[in-house]
């Protein structure tokens, strides 16, 4: 069971800034960021007329699912999945065994371009998780040391519903 | 388990709906999605086979506000409640905070409650959860159907721990919304315990 997923500005800042860099040097129309339980951690370029949370979710089912097929095969995972449309393809990927990285290329991108600079981007973002969770094992709580949560009260819960 | 971002100040949650196969999963989120403002609501996505019945799951993303300056999000899903369908149910339990078991109050399908109550113990712990801690809230649903067994058979039955339980009959909303909010509080409330996820 992975501890609760917390992202401060910084690392968030360092993770958007891989992506943004994966954009322009795949040639990619819109890059995504998700983690396995299906949130969308950042996204980059076009995403203006895309469901980014629906997105996530369907990206999550879909590793999941493809999971679940590795395992019954005797294989650990597939750790890349390939879609390809008439004019757009998605190239998914897992780094560090936690999160997904989505990208989203048309013709002016080729597989082989995406595939190599997927793999330069899972290095550096593999590298930047590996310290978010250090982070969050030295913090046990799995929340942030200044966690707003610790001080809501039975009132800020009720009027959420009010 | 729960993704806190304090550069966009969001907080998500994922609350599952288990149960057996026709208790009413889905019928819930429809209620909910039909009677939610649409600007706290996504897309509900709905994986399903010709006949409507869950394949994968239903998907629906909702927005309850804030609190103490963080978006609350909650990630609404469903599982598809027919037996053979165990491999997916165990995929959709990870990384959950909050579930909702629905039971069909049908005497007929008692047996069945009692099953996929005992299938949700199993796929939970092979996550590494525990039923028996775990944020839950048990929905007695179809309570306007002639032949229901009696709420206090059903407690006995399905509500070991004695966590909050709701009467309902999803197609008209009764019960769904206070299920919500009552599971919604619990996730909150560990969360602010520190020991989410």
């Amino acid at each position: 069971m992975l501890p609760n997923l917390v992202l401060y500005e910084e690392e968030f800042n360092l993770v958007t800034d891989v992506i943004k860099r994966l954009v322009t040097s795949a040639n990619a129309k819109v890059v995504f960021l998700v983690d396995k339980n299906g949130q969308l951690i950042t996204s980059s370029g076009h995403t203006e007329g895309i469901d980014t949370t629906s997105l996530a979710s369907l990206t999550a089912g879909n590793i999941a699912a493809t999971g679940g097929l590795a395992k019954l095969i005797g294989e650990k995972e597939f750790s890349i999945l390939f879609h390809e449309g008439e004019k757009d393809n998605i190239h998914i990927s897992i780094i560090g065994h936690r999160v997904i990285l989505v990208v989203i290329f048309d013709e002016k991108s080729s597989l082989g371009l995406v595939r190599l600079r997927v793999k330069k981007s899972g290095e550096e973002l593999e590298k930047t998780f590996a310290e978010i969770d250090k982070k969050a094992g030295a913090d046990t709580s799995g929340l942030g040391v200044d966690s707003p949560f610790a001080e809501i009260t039975d009132d800020d819960i009720e009027n959420l519903f009010s | 388990m729960s993704f806190i971002n304090y550069s966009s100040r969001e907080i998500n949650c994922k609350i599952v709906y288990y149960g057996p196969g026709l208790c009413g999963k889905t019928t819930n989120l429809q209620f909910i999605y039909k009677k939610t403002n649409p600007q706290a609501r996504g897309k509900m996505i709905s994986l399903a086979t010709e006949t409507d019945r869950t394949l994968f799951f239903d998907f629906l993303p909702l927005s309850l506000g804030d609190i103490r300056g963080f978006k609350t999000r909650f990630h609404l899903y469903t599982v598809p409640g027919q037996v053979f369908y165990d491999a997916s149910r165990k995929l959709i339990l990870k990384g959950v905070d909050g579930v909702v078991f629905v039971a069909d109050s049908q005497v007929e399908r008692m047996e069945a409650n009692i099953e996929s109550i005992e299938n949700l113990r199993l796929n939970l712990s092979e996550q590494g959860y525990d039923l028996d801690t775990i944020p839950l809230v048990i929905q007695y649903n179809k309570r306007d159907l002639p032949n229901v067994v009696s709420m206090e058979e059903l407690q006995k039955a399905l509500n070991v721990r004695n966590v909050p339980a709701f009467e309902a009959v999803a197609p008209e909303g009764v019960g769904v919304f206070e299920t919500l909010k009552a599971i919604a509080k619990l996730v909150l409330i560990e969360l602010r315990k520190g020991t989410g996820g």
